[in-house]
């Protein structure tokens, strides 16, 4: 999923009206939002932490300094480690990590649904195929307030 | 909570500096663990720096890290630092482990260490300078600043990586490493072994993936938009109201360009081609189309400019062409100099002189400045021992010898190298040597070898490098090469050749010697300049009123930088030494090398064959400059770029301005009523100008043409949100701001022709000549945006100024160029020796071909009827092919044919 259409996904998920229009920059083609006052902003996580905010939906960010520290952490992993490999047993080893990290949580933070959750779920699609989605959802999918919202937008591009 | 750290790993740097913050707040443990220990139980890698937080969960990441003692200080989160952090993370670290990579566990040095981040250390003094803060994200020090200082300490420490030109990076970086947590922390990681303490832990580390094949970027660096402030909008729209009074009177023409005291006088070359040798793209855009752009924009800007070149003709390789064709060495560069005027014709190269370095004038000039070497006790003597073939009684050069290889036994290893072993050989020790050209023993003799003393001139040298380098345009990797070679230390040169063909020796003894190319190449733009007028001391004897600009590739900048000034200094002639020293990198060919013996890349003659025009060329090659860093020509990019940047932002844009004019407007400029967007618009774009200056002038060509682009695409944005058509057709108040908009754009557009024109000469001069931009406009390129199309003004026709280049077109150029010549005949330049059929008979179908396509362009205009046009295309599709057939172009050229 092109970075862009993954950005727009998102304002929707976050229920952000008015879509903004991404560029892209560079062969690794990093998005790039033009914000109406002020500079522009480069590259993924960047990006939809702010539409987080702009949507007033700070919490998905974290609340307390772990979690937020901890959701940066997985946005960071998501776009260096996630993005940045392609080859098989690399893909392999991000996704033994990562169920093994989630062996005893619901969600990377813990508890709490948070963009981590979103942007980690879209990067994966890419490589894990439908019949490996349990894995993961088999911990996201749950009945969490807000959450439901989320998982359905995410699922829903998913399944295209 | 518990850090781990292990010895030498870069990331405990920023991770120490920053657990000050945390200092109070929590209880910090620190434990060592070794390099492979796997801290964090579900990470299958070893990871360190981690943080074991009191609620039992890691943090792995170094910036996570350090932002979390962020955090617990009370500091609160921002797009900035996250922008940063994310930038430290996926494109500072990749090219900075390969710097480290290469620097600590391969042990190399200089420009192999530097180039993998030389991109990434200029985009952070770019945004220190441009947002004029001392910090990254603002007026104080913060989460970014440590993140990235300690990512970038065990580099930058060592002053040979962090180049004096990047101004806003060496104050920031100074600035944080003199604070105190950061030098504890730098002393406790490093412990005083520079960057070598980071050997233990680099060496367990997989090879950083950045090392294959992410180095060749075409890509260009970001666009921002930055912030303007009040005054800088009131300055811009008080420019733009001036108009074109505020333009100064055009300067005539001189004939001869002489430098002006008091006035800014640039003197431009570009390294001179080897004569026999076609150039390929690489070459011209190392060289003559970037001294062209430079050349072009300092005559917009009014500053007295000569800009020379010429082709060096002197040497052992004319010697054998000479021979191999059975002319005389003169005959040959008679040859061939015309080839390479008429290829720089093509390209639009506006030289002031094109010369030669075979004329007496060279001789004068390099014997003079040998005379007062010798005067002043610079040249020395020494015997060298070579082959001589007494049969031919002459000295072999490498080339001119072949025999045993002394390592392998093969038969027929060159004097240099062999072809087998790969090994590399000194001519003398070649067994059973034969002179390539009457086949006899040639024997080992010795004879007499003038040198240049340059350890001896070492210290003018220095002396002049120190006062010259410091605040001046010199490109890193000239830098670089210049600072590796004096540190190495000086070697006498030799300076003459067992030749002919060359600039005689004016010595007793050495009367059948020449001297060797290298010591009066570099003389040949004095004595070209001096076949141009005969006060050509006022530019080369001059230093204080000349600024001399030298425009060369990366290989050539020993000889400029080095070699040349000793001989001028050493001369004490006050002769003018270079200011600015322009190298590129190495331009490649899709995902190799340029090859002539294979056939591969595209040279100077054949670019004109594909039907591409020459300022298409021009632009594509300007904007993969190697500047900086390799880049790579690629025929799919090529037809990218055009389709993107030219056809859909650049020409879309001009043509829609200038067609809203003439269709809206009856042809004339509209009145313009500004309002605040409008004004916000002209600051952007006044900015965005002023950055092109700033850039020109520092002679970064490539990045100065994406202004251009940006521009353009400002303009585009602003027509498109301000749909001038669909208010035209609306009320009194709609139509004034159709008007505005138009009348704007059409302005920008004028402005963009003359920024242009050291890029697309003739695109430029096309759009002027539809826009009528008067005269003055069109020569004086200021650092204001003005309003050079008043309300009133009548424009001409407009047309539309690119094409799309299709697929198949470029797919069926790419096969051509790709090494499907390689078994053809060699091609040394002319177009006619590789043809199958006669050139008349070529000519003719030439004629034919360009006759029909009018005939076609002609129907298409007059939109004739559908089945007719087709008819007529058909027709010239079949012309297009015989001519194909007749040139040999597409189908496989016969092997082994006709050698010339």
């Amino acid at each position: 999923m092109a970075a862009a259409a993954e950005l727009t996904l998102l304002e929707k998920c976050l229920g952000l009206s008015k879509g903004n229009k991404y560029s892209a920059q560079g062969e690794r083609q990093i998005p790039v939002l033009q914000t109406n006052n002020g500079p522009s902003l480069t590259g993924l996580t960047t990006i939809a932490a702010h539409l987080v905010q702009q949507a007033n939906k700070e919490y998905l960010l974290g609340s307390t300094a772990e979690e937020k520290a901890v959701v940066q952490q997985w946005l960071e992993y998501r776009v260096t480690q996630v993005d940045g490999h392609s080859s098989k047993d690399d893909i392999r080893t991000v996704l033994k990590d990562l169920n093994s990290y989630l062996e005893d949580k619901v969600y990377l933070t813990g508890y709490n649904f948070t963009l981590a959750d979103i942007l980690l779920y879209y990067g994966l699609h890419r490589f894990i195929g439908m019949s490996h989605l349990p894995v993961l959802l088999h911990n996201t999918a749950s009945p969490q307030q807000d959450s439901l919202d989320f998982l359905t937008g995410a699922k829903a591009e998913a399944a295209r | 909570m518990r850090l781990f750290v292990s010895e030498g790993a870069p990331g405990s740097l920023p991770v120490l500096a920053a657990a000050g913050r945390a200092q109070g707040r929590a209880e910090l443990l620190i434990s060592t663990v070794g390099p492979e220990e796997c801290v964090v139980p579900f990470l299958t890698r070893p990871k360190v720096p981690v943080l074991q937080l009191d609620s039992g969960n890691y943090l792995f990441s170094t910036s996570a890290i350090c932002r979390y003692f962020f955090l617990l200080s009370g500091w609160e989160q921002d797009d900035l630092t996250n922008q940063w952090l994310e930038w430290e993370a996926t494109e500072l670290q990749p090219a900075l482990s390969a710097a480290l990579y290469y620097l600590v566990v391969q042990g190399k040095k200089g420009e192999d260490v530097f180039s993998p981040v030389r991109r990434a250390l200029t985009h952070i003094d770019h945004s220190l300078s441009r947002r004029s803060c001392p910090f990254l994200a603002g007026e104080t020090e913060s989460l970014a600043d440590i993140v990235l200082w300690g990512a970038l300490y065990p580099l930058l420490q060592d002053p040979a990586y962090l180049p004096e030109e990047l101004g806003a990076l060496h104050s920031w970086f100074q600035t944080l490493s003199s604070q105190e947590p950061c030098q504890r922390a730098a002393e406790t990681v490093l412990k005083q072994q520079g960057v070598l303490a980071l050997r233990p832990y680099l060496q367990k580390q997989p090879q950083p993936s950045f090392l294959e094949g992410r180095a060749v970027s075409n890509e260009p660096e970001e666009e921002e938009l930055a912030t303007l402030s009040e005054e800088e909008i009131a300055m811009a729209v008080a420019a733009w109201e001036k108009g074109l009074e505020s333009l100064p009177p055009v300067q005539p023409q001189q004939n001869p360009v002489l430098p002006v005291a008091g006035e800014k006088n640039v003197l431009i070359t570009s390294a001179l081609p080897y004569v026999n040798n076609v150039p390929h793209l690489g070459n011209i855009i190392g060289c003559v189309l970037s001294a062209d752009v430079f050349a072009r924009y300092s005559r917009l800007r009014q500053w007295n400019t000569l800009y020379l070149c010429g082709t060096d003709e002197y040497g052992t390789a004319t010697e054998t062409k000479a021979m191999e064709e059975g002319l005389t060495p003169q005959e040959i560069c008679d040859k061939y100099h015309v080839i390479h005027a008429d290829i720089y014709r093509w390209f639009n190269i506006s030289f002031d002189i094109f010369g030669r370095t075979t004329t007496p004038q060279q001789t004068k000039i390099t014997q003079d400045i040998f005379q007062r070497l010798v005067a002043r006790g610079f040249v020395l003597q020494d015997t060298v021992e070579q082959l001589r073939c007494e049969h031919c009684a002459r000295f072999l050069a490498d080339r001119f010898v072949e025999g045993m290889c002394p390592f392998c036994g093969y038969e027929e290893a060159r004097g240099d190298q062999c072809d087998k072993c790969g090994k590399l050989i000194n001519a003398i020790e070649l067994k059973k040597p034969q002179c390539k050209v009457c086949r006899s023993c040639p024997v080992v003799k010795s004879s007499r070898h003038l040198f240049l003393d340059l350890p001896k001139l070492g210290k003018p040298l220095e002396e002049w490098l120190e006062k010259t380098l410091p605040g001046s345009d010199w490109t890193p990797n000239a830098r670089f090469i210049i600072r590796s070679w004096l540190r190495d230390g000086l070697k006498p040169r030799c300076i003459t050749r067992d030749l002919k063909w060359g600039t005689p020796v004016p010595l007793e003894g050495f009367e059948d010697k020449v001297f060797y190319v290298w010591f009066d190449a570099t003389i040949g733009y004095l004595s070209i300049t001096a076949n141009y007028t005969d006060q050509w001391e006022k530019w080369w004897k001059n230093p204080e009123q000349v600024s001399l600009y030298q425009f060369m590739a990366k290989d050539n900048v020993p000889f400029h930088g080095l070699v040349f000034p000793c001989s001028a200094l050493g001369a004490e002639d006050n002769y003018t030494l270079v200011s600015h020293l322009i190298a590129t990198e190495y331009l490649n060919y899709e995902d190799g090398k340029f090859s002539k013996s294979r056939g591969v890349g595209v040279f100077g003659d054949m670019a004109q064959d594909t039907g591409i025009p020459a300022d298409i060329w021009r632009f594509y090659l300007l904007y993969i400059r190697p500047e900086g860093q390799d880049s790579a020509f690629s025929w799919t990019d090529m037809l990218l770029k055009n389709n993107s940047e030219l056809l859909n932002n650049l020409g879309n844009f001009i043509n829609r301005a200038g067609m809203f004019v003439s269709k809206f407007f009856g042809g004339f400029v509209p009145e313009m009523v500004l309002t605040s967007d409008d004004r916000r618009l002209l600051a952007h774009v006044t900015l965005e100008l002023q950055h092109y200056h700033q850039l020109l002038e520092k002679v970064r060509i490539r990045d100065a043409l994406r202004s251009i682009l940006t521009i353009s695409r400002h303009g585009n944005q602003y027509i498109q949100v301000n749909e001038p058509w669909k208010r035209i057709k609306g009320s009194e108040a709609d139509r004034q701001r159709a008007g505005t908009v138009t009348g704007l754009a059409v302005n920008i557009a004028a402005l963009l022709s003359i920024m242009l024109q050291p890029y697309m000469p003739t695109v430029s001069a096309t759009i002027q000549a539809q826009l009528q931009l008067p005269p003055p406009a069109c020569s004086i390129l200021l650092t204001n945006f003005l309003c050079t199309l008043p309300a009133g003004h009548q424009i001409g026709t407009v047309s539309p100024l690119f094409q799309k280049l299709e697929n198949d077109q470029i797919e069926s150029l790419r096969q051509r160029f790709s090494g499907g010549q390689a078994k053809a005949p060699p091609k040394p330049a002319a177009v006619e020796t590789m043809t199958t059929a006669g050139p008349q008979q070529i000519q003719v179908l030439m004629d034919e071909v360009t006759k029909q396509g009018n005939t076609v362009r002609e129907l298409k205009a007059q939109k004739a009827d559908k089945n007719q046009v087709a008819a007529e295309v058909a027709k010239l599709l079949d012309l297009k092919k015989q001519l194909a057939l007749a040139e040999g172009k597409p189908l496989e050229t016969p092997k082994g044919k006709k050698k010339k």
